[in-house]
């Protein structure tokens, strides 16, 4: 039994923001890193599978350069077997789904989970485009997985308004997983220091052809459209919102 | 510039997603054409003003199944040749549309929330980097593109007077790898968030579990409906009946005063048409700043005690 975990080290911008000289990408200064939430939850979901059917491999997977190796050790930290890094330029989703399927295909996984999207560039589209390359059933959106380890497995697709569409889905599949199907635990600052020492395996990206889109800009939305800002101290604050409060509920 | 729209239904309803498509492909100076992909496409209520005319799709089922749209769109595009194809960015859209434009090597970008031309080029505006930052997309002009559009940005094409044309395309359809079994509705809730007039809205920035029944005693006091974005209800801190936003409830109360909430565009479409948006952050770039009408950047702990005081 083996499952594989598509991951990504998503970017997360603070207060201030600055663009790249050609004005194409923020400038990485004003960057941070985090393996991406939903992600987690992908993961998590793999590790419980494992621990119900008593063995499992679960293998994570990235594309990116060498930093984003990142997301991969803090993956075995919570309990991935073994990693994989794709080295590629991550251009657009359908291109980062072409070099992740390098990797995946080769391992003929049972299962293979991604996060529904990322939170730096929420596309929702690596998942779908990798069932795509990979010739495998999907579903995306996946908040409960029933899957007994072997035959089609039982999902939830949560909708719009929240009605829940339950769907049978042959298996190996990718599955896209949302966040809530379950709370990803927590790796121990031992594991996180084990997981140093982890081996990674490196592959080599192909060529990834034409790109899906290009950035022609990139820049700081305008702010505040109408939005008043309430000046003062927190008591200065509260008593404005208080007077806006009285008033519009008259 | 010709635009192909598939149209999305559920349990025979088409949904407003639809519609705001059909606006958005005749902001594009289309022709535009309706893909209506169905058992019984011609129930589909699809007579909207910008539609020059609505292509059915015959399939074996009503109910949404990824491959079979999948198969009845690739059908459609060898067919019609569109230049741009418009799908939601919704839940049955994100599974297929990306793996189309995979298989056909399209033009790709979701979450769109602007398109226009630029002589032969199609420029798509989207967010990144949680909403912080915009970007311009240049499509491919050689390609066909897929865009998916965020919802609820784009205002619902208006009924037509006279009806559209009406064409088939037909296609043979495998079977599905993933099949669609039932649907099931929500528990019934024991509030109605939607019928409120007041919410107080708490979202990740309360930090705590902990902290939850500060905020029910504030709303209490206040004579608010608590209410919360999705991660307090992901976490399993707050009900689901209480969650606002694109898999959650759409709210319109007079007052919207939201506490610790970034805003998530899922979040943003199910609140934006609120009376009053009051929002409170820490963060100076919160992105529900900009949908607010009255932003605070304070500890909402220290608004919130003194709020307390005042009522």
């Amino acid at each position: 039994m083996k499952i594989v975990v598509c991951v990504k080290l998503v970017k997360v911008l603070g207060d201030e923001v600055e663009f790249t000289t050609g004005g194409l990408d923020v400038d990485p200064d004003y960057l941070e890193v985090a393996l991406n939430e939903w992600d987690a939850c992908a993961l998590e979901e793999a590790l419980r599978i494992r621990e119900r059917l008593g063995e499992a491999e679960v293998v994570v997977v990235t594309a990116g350069d060498k930093r984003s190796e990142e997301a991969l050790r803090r993956c075995m930290a919570m309990g991935a077997d073994r990693a994989i890094r794709v080295d590629s330029v991550v251009l657009d989703p359908l291109s980062t789904a072409r070099a992740l399927a390098a990797a995946v295909a080769p391992e003929s996984a049972d299962l293979v989970l991604c996060g529904v999207q990322s939170s730096d560039s929420v596309q929702g589209a690596t998942g779908t485009a990798l069932s795509e390359f990979l010739g495998l059933p999907r579903v995306a959106v996946v908040k409960k997985l029933d899957w007994t380890g072997s035959g089609p497995a039982t999902v939830h697709r949560e909708l719009e308004g929240g009605l829940v569409d339950v769907v049978e889905v042959d298996t190996p599949a990718v599955l896209t997983i949302q966040t809530g199907i379950n709370q990803p635990r927590y790796a121990t600052l031992r594991a996180i220091k084990l997981a140093e020492q982890q081996e990674i395996a490196v592959i080599a990206g192909r060529s990834v052809g034409e790109p899906a889109y290009r950035v022609r800009r990139m820049f700081s939305p305008p702010k505040g459209e109408g939005a008043q800002m309430l000046k003062g101290s927190p008591t200065e604050i509260a008593g404005q919102i208080a007077v806006i409060i009285k008033e519009r509920l008259k | 510039m010709s635009v192909l729209v598939v149209a999305e239904h559920v349990r025979g309803q088409v949904r407003d997603i639809t519609y705001e498509l059909i606006a958005a492909g005749r902001d594009l100076s289309g022709p535009v054409a309706v893909a209506a992909i169905g058992s019984d496409p011609g129930a589909l209520d699809l007579n909207r003003v910008g539609v020059d005319e609505v292509v059915h799709v015959r399939v074996g089922q009503d109910d949404f199944e990824n491959d079979v749209y999948q198969q009845a769109l690739e059908a459609l595009i060898a067919d019609r040749r569109p230049q741009v194809v418009l799908v939601g960015f919704t839940v049955n859209s994100i599974g297929y549309a990306p793996a189309v434009a995979a298989k056909l090597g399209l033009g790709f970008a979701s979450d769109v929330f602007a398109v226009r031309h630029d002589g032969d080029t199609t420029v798509a505006t989207r967010a990144f980097y949680g909403s912080k930052v915009h970007a311009e997309l240049e499509l491919p002009g050689e390609r066909a593109a897929i865009l998916m559009l965020r919802p609820t940005v784009w205002p619902a094409a208006e009924t037509a007077a006279a009806a559209p044309r009406v064409s088939e395309v037909k296609v043979t359809i495998g079977a599905s790898r993933a099949r669609h079994k039932e649907f099931q509705d929500q528990p019934k809730a024991d509030v109605d968030i939607t019928s409120a007039e007041f919410l107080l809205a708490i979202g990740r920035g309360i930090g705590d579990k902990e902290n939850i029944p500060l905020f029910e005693r504030l709303s209490e006091k206040m004579a608010a409906t608590l209410a919360s974005s999705r991660p307090l209800v992901d976490a399993g801190w707050m009900p689901s009946s209480r969650q606002v936003g694109q898999s959650g409830k759409t709210v319109k109360p007079k007052v919207y005063l939201a506490m610790g909430i970034s805003g998530a565009v899922q979040h943003l479409a199910g609140m934006k048409a609120s009376g009053t948006i009051i929002a409170v952050n820490k963060d100076p770039e919160a992105a529900l700043f900009n949908a607010a009408h009255y932003g605070a950047v304070a500890d909402l702990f220290e608004v919130a005690r003194e709020l307390e005081k005042l009522y």
